[in-house]
């Protein structure tokens, strides 16, 4: 079946396909994990807020970034982030960001979203009477929040957390559409120049199976760990 | 900042020759709904087969259930679209593998993204499936088996049709998920709505105006299938349980 096929293209690649492909999709998904955790915390404390336009605006956001592909979310934010540049530093013409900054505001603005539903869920999971006593002993709502409340939605959330972080590692690839040279951006530029589309996919679909399975793995046993403890 | 807006674009005629952008655009939607419909039949077919077969008692069937999960959920979509598009001809049957790559064009990226969309979704149908089987009282289960059911005649007629009208609400976000995910359809070449949005913006350069107009029609749609799913679950809705409740998000899209 593999007779006409010639696997050494990946031998004289691996080096541009991991250190130039894979670390910028490794340093995307890190940087837009914790981006996309920090900022979907905001999100779901505000959409659970009980100043009703704070929640109205987070509960908007959320649902429409939720409805569109990310593909054209991409798409957005590729042809957006010049003018917002531009709005930022007071510019008359749109300036140019660079193609990781770019990628790292989209995921982490479209990530927040999912993270945001999971630390909803985390923070509802913990009882009112956690809240009423942090007030009592005088804390104000950031310290209730930080201290008490966040801390335990984190720790109860971080499977769900990781697993939606394994999503998005493998969401990374699409920045394919901007032609950016991620993992699959990188081995598609070799399948490309060199011919070979079976042998270079293959191996691509081969290193993400091996990566996403083995994290899933791990998540599974930490949740198990966890478990034990409460 | 110098961005010329120009709202009237949708009515101008479009380079493609078929017609104004807004006429484009339409057809763009046409793709995406053909492409999620026929997917999604793909996807509730295999999904309640793989999904059933976890929840068996043979242990080997379960096993190939739980890789056929693992194998579509841990590729990425894009990487499963460029398997079916350009690997797949290659490794069947050469007479196989010509044809397909001599379909002519819609076709020819429409049926691998298709069976990439159906494929990829199925492994998720599955997992719901699944896990609304296992959600039944055993005593379901053993009644069937009581009754003289052989097992397909336990799933036939005792917890498939339990199990399926429970996992209504999921499957329906499952079927917002086919739609989304049609758009990645358009790195194969299917000039679905996203990629006509795109080629509309590479013709007339209203890029603002191009991703609007898209991001109104998904959110549109989504409205229309989330009313329609609320219809569908509540006649459906098994009488006596408490009903669907928000439990905590899963991951996922």
């Amino acid at each position: 079946m593999f007779s006409g096929f010639d696997f050494n293209v990946i031998e004289r690649s691996w080096r541009y396909l991991f250190f130039d492909g894979m670390e910028f999709t490794l340093r995307l998904t890190l940087f837009a994990m914790a981006g996309g955790v920090v900022f979907g915390t905001l999100l779901a404390m505000m959409r659970l807020s009980s100043i009703k336009p704070l929640a109205w605006i987070a509960g908007t956001y959320v649902n429409v970034l939720r409805s569109v592909p990310l593909v054209l979310v991409i798409f957005w934010f590729y042809f957006l982030v010049p003018y917002m540049g531009a709005w930022v530093v007071r510019s008359d013409t749109p300036i140019h960001v660079g193609a990781f900054a770019s990628c790292l505001l989209t995921f982490t603005m479209f990530e927040a979203c999912y993270y945001c539903e999971i630390m909803r869920a985390g923070i509802q999971s913990i009882s009112r009477g956690q809240v009423s006593a942090g007030y009592a002993i005088g804390l104000n709502y950031w310290q209730t929040m930080g201290q008490i409340v966040l801390p335990q939605a984190f720790r109860n959330m971080v499977p769900i957390l990781l697993t939606q972080t394994i999503v998005l590692f493998q969401d990374v690839s699409l920045v394919y559409v901007l032609s950016i040279t991620d993992f699959v951006g990188a081995a598609s530029k070799v399948a490309q120049r060199d011919g070979r589309l079976v042998e270079m996919y293959t191996f691509v679909a081969l290193i993400y199976f091996i990566s996403c399975f083995a994290l899933s793995l791990l998540v599974r046993k930490l949740q198990a760990r966890i478990a034990v403890v409460r | 900042m110098h961005y010329h807006w120009n709202w009237r674009i949708y009515w101008q005629q479009s380079p493609d020759g078929s017609g104004t952008y807004l006429h484009t655009l339409f057809v763009g939607l046409g793709w995406t709904l053909a492409l999620a419909l026929l997917a999604w039949a793909i996807a509730l077919l295999l999904g309640i087969v793989v999904g059933v077969i976890r929840t068996t008692p043979l242990r080997w069937l379960e096993r190939i259930g739980n890789a056929y999960v693992e194998l579509f959920r841990n590729i990425p979509l894009l990487v499963q679209m460029f398997l079916w598009y350009f690997v797949m001809p290659e490794l069947v049957p050469t007479a196989l593998g010509d044809w397909i790559k001599q379909m002519p064009p819609p076709w020819g990226a429409f049926v691998p993204a298709v069976l990439c969309l159906g494929t990829f979704t199925s492994a998720r149908v599955a997992e719901q499936v699944r896990a609304g089987i296992n959600s039944l009282s055993r005593g379901q289960g053993m009644a069937g088996t009581a009754l003289g059911l052989t097992l397909p005649q336990t799933y036939r007629y005792v917890l498939l049709p339990m199990a399926l009208r429970i996992i209504v609400p999921p499957l329906g976000s499952e079927f917002l998920n086919i739609i989304k995910n049609s758009a990645v359809a358009l790195t194969i070449n299917v000039v679905e709505l996203t990629a006509s949005a795109r080629a509309m913006q590479e013709y007339s350069f209203q890029v603002f105006e191009a991703f609007t107009a898209a991001t109104v029609i998904y959110l549109l749609v989504n409205l229309v299938v989330v009313l329609l799913m609320r219809l569908i679950e509540r006649k459906i809705a098994v009488p006596g349980l408490i009903g669907p409740s928000g439990g905590p998000a899963p991951a996922g899209h």
